[in-house]
């Protein structure tokens, strides 16, 4: 049956790409968690927040608006400008930064050597504060996100593919979102990049420094708040560019920071500690749910999207703990 | 005994004065602990478990806040400048770096990019932080050979000379080591402390040396202080506390009387000790 198994060449295609995306959500983990030891349950609505402030900056809407307008009797609502979406981009990433001072200033300088659980519950509070802060800011409403990307399917990558149909009347040629596409070559230079700093730059070894050993690093001189600052802006850039990639997909709105939830099987496969990992897992959930829904969705009635991951992930936590990559725990005898 | 040719000069690099510490408000470590560690010398800082060697260093380089310690009394001058309120950070910009107790390597990090995070505050150039490079890597040959391997599967010789390695690269002029002994082969012992005392005539660096082995500290030391629970009982020159006979009975395991009974051991229990 060549049409099924062209099918399922374009499932396990849009698989992939699916995968990409969760694999950027879980890069963002993977960073803050390797650096601190702290499990960013924020990790979503970063992502979320970002897309909120990049929409909010490229069309000109007054921050805060609802606020000043309650408070003031005023009816502000846009500066009446559109931003470039590049500047607006820069923009929003120097919010981003600002955010990782203010986590690292106001929440966890003031928890330096508490126990893993305590800055996760520190998250947990930040997600929520986040949320609501996101909400005051920008309002609530779900958003459109246009920064320039191409979207819709790739009718070039159809009319060159409907060969392989053979004449078959029921291929059309693969169908893949031109969107997509692009998220794959985005991740890719995004990860070779975050390789290349942490490996080969001196900021970079300082930060897998802070990783393995926190006390050590104080003692050879390396300052842990301005470590802890540049990565949770890495992240926060990271989760900006998730926040886009998404928030083109699927409009900008709150079940934006649910991607999060989808980035924790990812992590269970691929392991906290590793970068590699993180897209390796992504792209092994991406087109595991896919195929999977493709091949015994039909058998049981579908919908086996929605608990294939956490399945997968359960399987991985009892027979592989640490994951595919995760750093196995060196012990000395 | 053994005669070194550099020695400590008269000038006081860091001076401790009569510093009290608490960790997490309500533990008292140290009781008042004063000392000065000459400039080119090596001093040691002897004492049993938890007799606050260890709390001392850690108040001097300013790790004491992570592990909710803090220096309540007291000062803390490094040429003559108060330095309790200082990070980390800035001490070692300013000569003065800690090996930590227990090593503390980077265990994922290959040997040499071990050496390398010690060159972190460092801003004088790529030539000179890789001239340092080959000088650590001439002390410790066994490095050279380990360099591409993770530390973390290096043996614990190794280790210690990864971390005291990694202290020279930010070109200190003092050095805090925390109990370079602890787990190693005696052997392992006498070759870290040789290179320490190489380097400290040969780098002229200084060293403030916690140790519980006070048999070898005392052998490499010029001036040395007993601790006993967070006061200095005892200080005076290696060869003198090596030659005075409490410290030969409680720290070195020698006495002029032989073997002691039991009934002796216990009236000993009920002497003041060291009170001075």
């Amino acid at each position: 049956m060549p049409t099924q198994l062209l099918f399922g060449a374009e499932v396990f295609l849009n698989g992939l790409m699916a995968g990409v995306l969760y694999a950027l959500v879980a890069l963002g983990f993977v960073l803050i968690y390797k650096a601190s030891g702290i499990f960013n349950y924020a990790q979503g609505v970063m992502a979320l927040f970002a897309a909120l402030t990049l929409v909010g900056i490229m069309d000109g809407q007054v921050p805060f608006s609802h606020l000043i307008n309650a408070m003031l009797g005023t009816d502000v609502h846009h500066f009446g400008w559109h931003v470039n979406a590049l500047i607006s981009i820069i923009l929003t990433m120097g919010v981003m930064i600002v955010l990782a001072y203010c986590v690292q200033q106001f929440v966890f300088r003031h928890l330096v050597g508490q126990e893993p659980i305590i800055l996760f519950m520190a998250t947990i509070g930040l997600a929520y504060f986040m949320e609501g802060f996101g909400d005051l800011m920008w309002g609530s409403d779900i958003k459109k996100l246009d920064v320039g990307l191409p979207q819709g399917g790739s009718f070039w990558i159809e009319e060159n593919s409907q060969w392989l149909g053979f004449g078959n009347e029921e291929f059309y040629g693969f169908f893949l979102d031109q969107l997509d596409i692009v998220a794959t070559g985005i991740a890719a230079i995004l990860v070779i990049v975050l390789v290349l700093f942490s490996q080969y730059t001196k900021q970079g070894r300082a930060m897998r420094a802070v990783a393995d050993d926190h006390q050590a690093a104080l003692s050879v001189g390396i300052s842990l708040n301005f470590i802890w600052v540049m990565v949770w802006s890495v992240a926060g850039f990271v989760a900006l560019v998730a926040g886009i990639m998404w928030g083109a997909k699927s409009g900008v709105q709150f079940s934006l920071s649910l991607i999060a939830l989808k980035a924790l099987p990812v992590l269970m496969l691929g392991g906290f500690t590793s970068i590699p990992g993180a897209i390796v897992g992504g792209l092994i959930i991406g087109v595991g749910e896919k195929m999977f829904e493709f091949i015994v969705g039909p058998m049981v009635g579908g919908a086996t999207e929605n608990w294939f991951a956490y399945v997968l992930a359960l399987l991985f936590l009892v027979f592989r703990p640490q994951g595919l990559f995760g750093e196995k725990i060196i012990e000395r005898v | 005994m053994q005669m070194l040719d550099a020695g400590p000069t008269d000038e006081t690099l860091l001076e401790v004065s009569n510093i009290e510490v608490i960790y997490n408000h309500v533990i008292l470590v140290l009781k008042g602990v004063s000392l000065k560690v000459p400039k080119g010398g090596i001093t040691a800082l002897l004492g049993g478990n938890g007799a606050g060697k260890t709390t001392t260093l850690k108040a001097i380089s300013n790790l004491l806040h992570s592990e909710r310690g803090e220096v309540t009394k007291g000062n803390i001058s490094y040429r003559g400048n108060r330095v309790q309120d200082l990070s980390p950070a800035e001490l070692v910009d300013r000569g003065v770096i800690q090996v930590m107790e227990g090593r503390h390597c980077f265990e994922h990090l290959t040997v040499e990019e071990n050496l390398m995070t010690g060159a972190y505050t460092r801003k004088d150039g790529k030539g000179a932080v890789d001239a340092d490079l080959d000088m650590v890597y001439q002390y410790f040959p066994r490095l050279k050979e380990r360099r591409r391997s993770q530390a973390g599967y290096t043996s614990g010789g190794e280790q210690q000379m990864v971390a005291i390695g990694r202290a020279i690269m930010s070109r200190p002029e003092t050095i805090l080591l925390d109990e370079p002994s602890m787990g190693l082969a005696p052997q392992l012992v006498e070759e870290i402390f040789n290179i320490v005392k190489n380097l400290n005539e040969q780098e002229g660096t200084t060293f403030l040396l916690a140790e519980q082995n006070t048999n070898v500290a005392l052998r490499f030391a010029h001036y040395g202080y007993i601790l006993e629970s967070g006061r200095v009982v005892m200080d005076g020159p290696a060869a003198e506390l090596r030659e005075n006979p409490d410290v030969k009975e409680f720290y070195l395991g020698m006495s002029d009387e032989g073997r002691k009974s039991f009934r002796d051991v216990r009236s000993y229990r009920r002497r003041k000790r060291w009170l001075s």
